[in-house]
This record gives C-alpha cells, sequence and structure tokens, in this order.
C-alpha cells in the first residue's frame, strides 16, 4: 500500500536541503561576485553584477591548475592502489582461515582510528630522509594506508555475501582460484568495489593535514592546501570570491564521480545467483 | 563418460566429525545412481568429495582408472549442478552456459554451436540474453543443467536441486532430468533427500544413515527387500507399518491379532523372542473387498480411528499399544528418519471402493506373504531374500558396517558434547 507523501514530511525535506545546500549556493554565488563586492562587503546574497571574471582568473593561475593536476593524479594514484590492495585482503579475510586474521581486521581498524595528526611529525622527519618529502609518491603512500583499513572493510563485508558456491561452481566448470576471483567474484562485488574507490577518492580529495605538511611547492600540493594560500594582497581581507571559486571548482569533480558512479553503487547485483 | 568408483571413503572434519564413515559404491558408466538419506546423513558430503570440493581423508576414489583423490576440481572434468543453482548473475543466459567452455579456450564459432545446442535441447533458446536475475526457478534450473550438459564432462552430479521448486515442478523436472541422461547416457550422481525422487530416477540407490551406507540396490530391491528398519522406514510413501510381533511356529502374533506366515520367513525368525514386524500400507485391505478364498486366517478386527479418502483409495489409522522395548526402538528410529509421530498407529491402505468409516470397527485383511520380521536389537531385516536386495553392507562384512556405526556414534558424541 503506498501513501501519499505527507505535508510535513515535505517540509521536512525542505529544512533539510536548505540546511545543507545553504552553504554550497552562498559558494557559487559568491564565485560570481568581483572582487571588489566581496571586499566592499555587501550583505546581498545574490551578486550585484555577476562577472566571470573569478574563473578566467583561477584558470589562468598557474599554481592552481597545477595543485589541480596534483590532487587528479595523486587521488587517483592512491585509489586505485588502495582498492586493489584492499579487494585482495578483503577476499582473503572473508574465504581464508588463516592465523592472525583478528589482528590483521583489529590492526587495520587501529590505524583507521588513529588521529591523523599525531603522524605528521614522524612522517615529515622520515620522507625527508627518504626523499619523499614534496613528492607524489610522498602523499599517495599516508593516504593510501588511511583509506586501505575502510575499504578492506567495506569490501570483506561484500565478499561474504556472495555465496560459497559461486567459487565452487566455476572451480568445477574448469577455473582455477585466481580465475573465479577475477570472472566471478569480482564482478559481483563490484557495487563494493565502487563504494570503497568513492571513499578512497574523497578522502584523498580532500585531505588538508597531510597536503599542507608534507608538501613545499607546487610540485606536489594539492588544491586544498593550495587554497590557503590564497590570501591576496590584504591579510586582513583575504579573496572571498576567488576562494569560493577554487571551492567550486574542487567541488565539480566530486559530483561528477559521484552522478557517474550511482548507478554502480546498487545493492541486489547479486540477485539471481541463487534461489532467494 | 566414466565410471565412478568409491572405495572405502572416509570424511571426517577439523573437529573430528565423520561424516561419512567407509562409504564404497560402485558406479557403473552409465548409470543414475541416487545417493539419499535424511538430513545429516553425508550424502552432499560424498558428492562434493566426488567433485573435489571436500577433502576426502581416507580412501580410494576413483573416476574412470585414474585416483582423483588429490585433484583439483576442475582437473576432474565433473559437472554439476547445485541446490541453488549457483548461477553467475552478472552473466547472461548464454554466458553462464558458455562460461565453461571460455574457461576451456574454446573458439567462439564451437561456444556458438554448442551453447545452441544445449539451449535448444532444455528450451531456452528465447531466454539466451536475460540474466539469471530475470528467470523463474524453473528456467534458472535449465540455466544450471546447461552449463552442465554443454561439456563433455565424465559424469554429471546433482546436489538436490528440485528441493527450490514448487511441487508441480519438480515433477515436470524429474521427468526432464530423467529424459535428459537416458538420451545422453552419462552417469549422473544425484543427491536427494526425497525417496520419491530416489525410486522415480535411480537404476540404483544408496541409502545412507549418519555417514554409514545401509543398502544399494535398485528401487524396486529396496521396496520389496529392505536390508534394515532404517532402509524400510525410510523407503516408501506412506511408510511402512512397525508392530511388535511374535513369532510362534508359523504364526505371528501382533498386537491386533494373530496372521499365519510362509513358512521359510517364520524359520528365520525362530526363537529369537520380541520381533518388529513390518508392513506396507498396501498389503493391509478392507476384507470385504477381498476374494473369499485369500482371506481365511489373514483378517482381524480393529477400531478404525481417522479415514483419509483419497478418491483411488483410503488411508484408514489404527493406533494400537506397543510393549515398552520396542516403544524405544521405534521413537529412535523415527528420530533418525527426521519424523515426529506421537503415537504408535497403524496405517492401512483401504480400497478406494471401502465404506469403512471413522469409529467403524472393521475387518482388515493383511498379506502375510510380504511382512518383513526385523530384530529389534539390531534392526536386521530377518525375513530378507538376499538374491534381491542388493547390497547390504552388514551381511557382506558386519564387523566393518559396526565398525563404521561405532565411528558414527564418536561422532555424535562429538556434537552432542558442544551443545552442553
Amino acid at each position: 500500500m503506498k501513501k501519499k507523501t505527507g505535508i510535513g514530511t515535505w517540509i521536512g525535506f525542505v529544512l533539510i536541503l536548505v540546511w545543507c545546500l545553504l552553504p554550497v549556493a552562498w559558494i557559487v554565488s559568491l564565485s560570481f561576485k568581483s572582487v571588489e563586492e566581496t571586499s566592499t562587503g555587501s550583505p546581498q546574497f545574490l551578486p550585484k553584477d555577476p562577472t566571470g571574471e573569478n574563473y578566467s582568473a583561477i584558470l589562468d593561475n598557474g599554481d592552481f591548475t597545477r595543485a589541480l593536476l596534483n590532487s587528479f593524479g595523486i587521488s587517483l594514484i592512491a585509489t586505485l592502489l588502495s582498492v586493489i590492495f584492499a579487494t585482495l585482503a578483503a577476499y582473503a579475510i572473508a574465504r581464508l582461515e588463516f592465523k592472525g586474521k583478528r589482528l590483521v581486521l583489529s590492526m587495520a581498524l587501529a590505524i583507521a582510528m588513529f588521529p591523523v595528526v599525531s603522524l605528521v611529525g614522524p612522517l615529515f622527519d622520515m620522507w625527508r630522509t627518504f626523499g619523499l618529502f614534496d613528492t607524489w609518491p610522498g602523499l599517495i603512500i599516508p593516504y593510501m594506508t588511511f583509506t586501505l583499513p575502510l575499504a578492506i572493510w567495506t569490501l570483506s563485508a561484500f565478499f561474504r555475501e556472495i555465496p560459497w558456491e559461486m567459487e565452487q561452481a566455476a572451480q568445477v566448470d574448469g577455473a582455477t582460484s585466481w580465475q573465479a576471483f577475477r570472472k566471478v567474484i569480482v564482478p559481483l562485488a563490484a557495487p563494493g568495489v565502487f563504494t570503497a574507490a568513492i571513499l578512497t577518492f574523497f578522502f584523498a580529495w580532500n585531505e588538508f593535514v597531510l597536503a599542507i605538511s608534507l608538501t613545499s611547492t607546487t610540485a606536489s600540493r594539492t588544491v586544498p592546501a593550495q587554497m590557503s594560500f590564497f590570501v591576496g594582497p590584504d591579510p586582513f581581507n583575504p579573496p572571498y570570491s576567488q576562494l569560493a571559486t577554487a571551492s567550486v571548482i574542487v567541488t565539480i569533480p566530486v559530483i561528477v564521480i559521484v552522478l557517474l558512479f550511482q548507478r554502480k553503487i546498487v545493492a541486489g547485483l547479486t540477485s539471481g545467483a541463487v534461489k532467494g | 563418460m566414466a565410471a565412478i568408483d568409491i572405495k572405502n571413503i572416509v570424511k571426517k572434519y577439523g573437529d573430528g566429525f565423520p561424516a561419512v564413515n567407509d562409504v564404497s559404491i560402485d558406479i557403473q558408466d552409465g548409470e543414475f545412481m541416487i545417493l539419499v538419506g535424511p538430513s545429516g546423513c553425508g550424502k552432499s558430503t560424498l558428492l562434493r568429495m566426488i567433485v573435489g570440493l571436500e577433502d576426502i581423508t581416507s580412501g580410494d576414489m576413483m573416476i574412470g582408472d585414474k585416483r582423483v583423490n588429490d585433484l583439483a576440481p576442475r582437473d576432474r572434468n565433473l559437472a554439476m549442478v547445485f541446490q541453488n543453482y549457483a548461477l553467475y548473475p552478472h552473466l547472461s543466459v548464454y554466458e553462464n552456459i558458455a562460461f565453461p567452455l571460455r574457461l576451456a579456450g574454446a573458439s567462439d564459432d564451437e561456444v556458438d554451436k554448442k551453447v545452441r545446442n544445449a539451449s535448444k535441447t532444455l528450451e531456452l533458446d528465447e531466454h539466451l540474453d536475460r540474466k539469471p536475475g530475470n528467470l523463474s526457478g524453473g528456467q534458472r534450473q535449465r540455466v544450471a543443467m546447461g552449463r552442465a550438459i554443454v561439456r563433455d564432462a565424465d559424469a554429471f552430479l546433482f546436489d538436490e536441486p528440485l528441493s527450490n521448486l514448487d511441487a508441480k515442478l519438480r515433477g515436470q523436472m524429474r521427468t526432464e532430468i530423467s529424459r535428459l541422461q537416458k538420451r545422453l547416457g552419462i552417469t549422473t550422481v544425484y543427491v536427494t533427500h526425497d525417496q520419491t525422487e530416489a525410486m522415480t530416477l535411480g537404476d540404483r540407490v544408496a541409502v545412507l544413515k549418519r555417514g554409514v551406507l545401509q543398502q544399494l540396490a535398485t528401487p524396486r530391491e529396496l521396496y520389496t527387500n529392505p536390508g534394515n528398519l532404517f532402509v524400510a522406514g525410510f523407503i516408501g510413501s506412506p511408510p511402512m507399518n512397525f508392530v511388535p510381533a511374535e513369532v510362534d511356529g508359523t504364526t505371528v502374533k501382533m498386537p491386533f491379532g494373530t496372521v499365519e506366515i510362509p513358512r521359510d520367513k517364520a524359520e528365520r525368525a525362530q526363537g529369537k523372542g520380541l520381533l518388529i514386524a513390518g508392513i506396507r500400507p498396501e498389503h493391509f485391505n478392507d476384507a470385504t473387498v477381498v476374494d473369499e478364498d485369500k482371506r481365511a486366517g489373514h483378517t482381524f478386527r480393529a477400531n478404525v480411528d481417522v479415514v483419509e479418502w483419497l478418491g483411488n483409495e483410503a488411508y484408514a489409522y489404527i493406533p494400537f499399544e506397543a510393549p515398552p522395548e520396542v516403544q524405544k526402538q521405534l521413537s529412535d528410529l523415527e528420530h533418525e528418519l527426521d519424523g515426529d509421530q506421537m503415537r504408535t498407529q497403524l496405517v492401512v491402505s483401504l480400497d478406494g471402493a471401502s465404506r469403512i468409516a471413522e469409529g467403524d470397527e472393521a475387518e482388515i485383511w493383511v498379506d502375510a506373504t510380504k511382512i518383513h520380521l526385523f530384530d529389534p536389537s539390531t534392526g536386521e531385516n530377518l525375513t530378507v531374500d538376499e538374491s534381491r536386495a542388493g547390497r547390504i553392507p552388514e551381511r557382506e562384512d558386519p564387523n566393518a558396517k559396526k565398525q563404521a556405526e561405532k565411528m558414527a556414534d564418536e561422532g555424535e558424541e562429538i556434537h552432542s558434547s558442544e551443545e552442553v
């Protein structure tokens, strides 16, 4: 039986939407205001005189585009590696009985619980010694480490849901363990893989503390870190409209990725595998 | 195609629980072999050992002339249909059927030819592009079978393939499987807990209990010459009636009356004290519909408790009292058969024309030549016709059978101690 959505539900929807989207709308609105308009202090919500000059200025800014490239590269590589390792590890955890399985899982959880800030000092020293300071791998490695636990937990939950019979059927059909994993299990766990990938990507994309501490030049500085350098000539009057523009630009890829992958993150892909 | 020879197979799980105890079954080339038994009797474990999904603790598994104990499933060239079908949900029906061929590296032409062939046999042509999720239970079942027949496997293995289907479809698929097997003439091992499937499909049936082989015979032999109480109770529906009996000369005294039995049967049961007589429901009848000359000496009067009339026949229920020493044996047997019968009663199959009604005192005739007599302490059938009973392990080698039963007892101790 279907009930019409009540008026109260709609009021709730609107309230939540306003609560969530007002800051976003505010940033978008700010990004279309001229520098003068923001610095002179104008209280109106919509720009008086909409202009695209912030966008052209920021895309002409070599430091920013370089940071954007760093962000993309570092986040994508970290995501890819993290998902590959997590898939293999999670499969082993879900399917095999081995000594220290609990230890691996609780260690992974412990890493996830560790505050990132507490590692900044030691990492800074280590990376300087190893020559990883201010390089892509210098950020990729810690990002991978911090996202692996979540990815492993998510994926092993997905793998556990896949009935054992799937692999057994594949093995009887003539597959090696590796073929059964690649041709049957991974496609079935695709929603889990995509979920893990998106979470990892977001973490790497938005991360600030490590990005600012382990980099010194635009050789590897990512956008969140680079944005803190947008101070403008007057320290008491930061270029709000430009900061807002940069924020809008870094948000776009995230939205695009979510829209692309949300179809993949549907549960129920396994329906029809077995009588259920 | 190949014969499968199971020699003294034992399976012990990690916790020491013996799932299969010293089972030997020879499956001929092209034979349809059924493994049947109540839940937990080790039939699925045995099947999984044949296919290689379960390690073998000891014994030899021979396929053709090759010992396959240590081969991986993919090297055994067997095809299996799983209980829940285990179709690949991300692949279309076509690709599901093609999966084993693609793994074997067959060319696209060959794959196409074989898949279309299999889909034609199983009438799946119009579903080839669909995903398993959009198919009905019966269609999924057929896809699973398609995946099996598309390969030139040495044997088919079925693990309770019909248990997820509704009754009508089950009947149809049963005929379908039987027809397919006859046509392909391929060695088949079929696991089921349903004695109807076992009786209708199998060339031969292996009855298992607690991981021990009870009897290996054709369906007809099992039905007419069960080797022990368990097989007698398991095969047949409604099940065989068990009543306490005492043999004196050629007469058998049962709670409801005394009947004459043939001399050779009576001799074998002489001097054994209290026995259990087994009589199938259809070997009773309403005395009024039986010919006069057959009737003499083989009738008794009893109060009919309940009558279930089915048209072509009717089942009448007649309660009786059993002495405690037999009572215990009967309730143990009931437990082993996964049953839950509270009272001791006779189930009597009457002719459809019979007018016996509930609450009547009726005259019932019993076909005394078909009575089996069982030793209550061992469960052994004393009146079995060995030449027509297939293989009964305890007759071949009573010690080996006892040993196997002992192992099964120990296994039960392991499990019951865990529950505490």
